[in-house]
């Protein structure tokens, strides 16, 4: 089911069939182009699989935005190991909810995406790694699955094609770490999600010691359009290097939030007005995080951008994994960088120091803060501490809470010192009188 | 340690899953869906869970304690989760959590005294387009106020007293 209304300047690629009835069943797929890409990439060499992947300039939509057709020209096709497909659906970036409507609304497309990428690296196993609190999901995606069995789609002669390719489900257990890729692998394998040393890259040794594609959802539900219309035809919806469509996820003080699928490039400041319905109570923006909480956050002044990798990067943010928070001028940014300074202490695996010690230091540091204890020399040491862990740390979570940090110190040093001096947060009551 | 016929037909999937002689991946998924029907880990769940893998009792238990979602204590039949995280708090995800705490008269990780309801602060479930949000142990609810929630609450306390 749909949680918002659609908006017209939607572009539905990923989501065209989200508003037909039963749009999860394999009958309402098969009926409008279900399982023919997979169908043409049975006609296809890996290589041509690959470089129509390649030519759609489709970059993950995890969060890296690492050019997908790459990452599978990496994994070694001739190596004697298994090679594994495995989906990252544990969706936990703050801000983001989008892997949930796909799975939703559409699983077929995720398994045809999924034995697509089989077919470039001949895999014949396929693992969905879905959060564990999205138990309902890995009930309809297992229905999707069985319903491909049924029909001869998945198997030992998938499609009748004599290769054979199975797809199963993985519960998590409630763990942000696990959306790390390399967490995740050793997740699926039945430890603590820690993440590995890289280089080797999943791509050469990933899941249980074999090459392996890790892509996110999103990823993978992009690919039958592409192998089906063509990589140029996908590319051409974006910007250059930006290719297609991506749900963004709207939330926080605008009138309509939710999930649209949008134009790489698509204004940010036009999303806020004419997609989001505009500030909520008729407030003023004060600031937009682009992409999930771990994304620089961009004052509103920085928001006439046009929302693809790059140019958000030349920005100094990030564009993610989809996930825009929009704030209006009554949001306190102590508050808001405390509350993701939480986030982190608590999902910190602890495996290397500068991230554990850090994110609970800043915490400590900003709980204090808030609570009017401040010191001036603390909005230096937050963000002495966080500079620090940036690139210090063993996986990019450190990095996920130092970033936003820095940005918020540099773009709103005057937030944290109208802290100073045991003042009550001078935002305190702001939303409460707006109401009344 | 023996369970219900659908979560031994869960365990035989998830056993059969993995590649051949992967079979500790099971660990997790074994652990979630016996915590649903058992209530909580306990140690002798773990050592059951640990011979079916062919692991050691130690490698499911250090796997417990880094999940948040695996439980060593009961939680309540309902267990309230209330997302404060970013986009929540930003809709008031923080007042609902602080109305629920007052509601039940517990705090966070305790268990009314009737067993029937817990309370959680969680991280962010995924729901941020349609915030606040909570979940009763699966299910999600969206745009969740405080009128709304006390009605969720009432209901269900006068679903489980028919059902006695």
């Amino acid at each position: 089911m749909l949680y918002n209304e659609p908006n017209p300047l939607e572009v539905k690629v990923l989501t065209k069939r989200f508003e037909l009835p039963n749009s999860a069943a394999l009958e309402t797929y098969l009926s409008t182009d279900g399982y023919q890409a997979f169908q043409k990439a049975l006609g296809m060499t890996p290589e041509q699989i690959i470089e129509e992947v390649k030519a759609s300039a489709l970059r993950g939509r995890g969060g890296a935005g690492f050019p997908t057709g790459m990452k599978w020209s990496f994994v070694p096709r001739n190596s004697p190991k298994p090679k594994y497909i495995i989906c990252n659906a544990d969706e936990s970036e703050p801000g983001t909810c989008k892997d949930r409507v796909l799975m939703e609304n559409d699983p077929h497309s995720l398994i045809e995406g999924m034995m697509i990428a089989g077919r470039a690296v001949d895999s014949h196993a396929g693992y969905i790694y879905i959060r564990g609190e999205y138990r309902y999901l890995i009930e309809v995606m297992d229905k999707a699955i069985d319903e491909a069995y049924a029909r001869g789609i998945l198997g030992d002669n998938a499609m009748g094609s004599g290769w054979a390719f199975h797809v199963y489900t993985h519960t998590g257990a409630g763990a942000y770490e696990c959306g790390e890729e390399t967490a995740l692998l050793d997740s699926i394998e039945g430890k603590r999600g820690i993440p590995r040393l890289k280089p080797p890259f999943p791509a050469v040794s990933g899941a249980w010691q074999s090459p392996t594609i890790l892509n996110n959802v999103e990823t993978y539900c992009a690919v039958p359009a592409i192998i089906r219309d063509g990589g140029a035809a996908f590319a051409a919806l974006g910007t250059p290097k930006n290719g297609g469509t991506r749900l963004f996820c709207l939330s926080g003080h605008v009138n309509k939030p939710g999930v649209y699928e949008l134009p790489m490039g698509f204004n940010l400041l036009r999303m806020i007005e004419e997609v989001g319905g505009g500030m909520r109570n008729g407030k003023k923006l004060k600031a937009v995080i682009p992409g999930g909480s771990s994304c620089p956050v961009l004052k509103a002044d920085e928001c006439d951008l046009a929302m693809d990798y790059d140019a958000v990067a030349k920005a100094k943010s990030m564009l993610g994994s989809g996930g825009v928070v929009i704030m209006d001028e009554d949001t306190c940014m102590v508050k808001a960088m405390l509350r993701i300074m939480r986030f982190y202490a608590h999902e910190s695996c602890g495996w290397c120091i500068p991230c554990r010690e850090g994110t609970t230091w800043l915490r400590k540091v900003l709980v204090r803060f808030h609570d009017g204890g401040g010191r001036k020399s603390d909005i230096d040491l937050m963000y002495d501490v966080a500079r620090n862990m940036l690139g210090r740390t063993f996986c990019a979570l450190g990095d996920a809470a130092a970033m936003p940090m820095m940005s918020f110190v540099e773009k709103f040093r005057d937030e944290f010192e109208a802290h100073l001096d045991g003042r009550p947060c001078p935002y305190e009551h702001a939303h409460e009188l707006a109401a009344v | 340690m023996t369970f219900s016929p659908e979560l031994e037909a869960k365990f035989d999937k998830f056993l059969k899953i993995y590649p051949p002689g992967r079979q500790r991946s099971a660990i997790v998924p074994m652990l979630l869906y016996a915590q649903d029907e058992t209530g909580a880990i306990t140690s002798e769940l773990i050592a059951e869970i640990a011979r079916r893998c062919g692991v050691q009792p130690l490698q499911v238990d250090e796997t417990v304690g880094y999940y948040s979602m695996l439980h060593r204590k009961p939680l309540g039949k309902y267990h309230i989760q209330v997302c404060t995280n970013i986009s929540c708090l930003l809709v008031g995800g923080e007042e609902l959590y602080e109305h629920a705490k007052k509601k039940l008269g517990i705090g966070n990780k305790e268990v009314t005294s009737d067993g029937l309801f817990s309370i959680e602060e969680v991280e962010c479930m995924g729901a941020c387009s349609w915030a606040p949000a909570i979940q009763v142990n699966y299910d999600f609810h969206h745009e969740v106020t405080p009128e709304k929630l006390d009605k969720l609450i009432d209901d269900l306390r006068a679903l489980h007293a028919r059902a006695q």
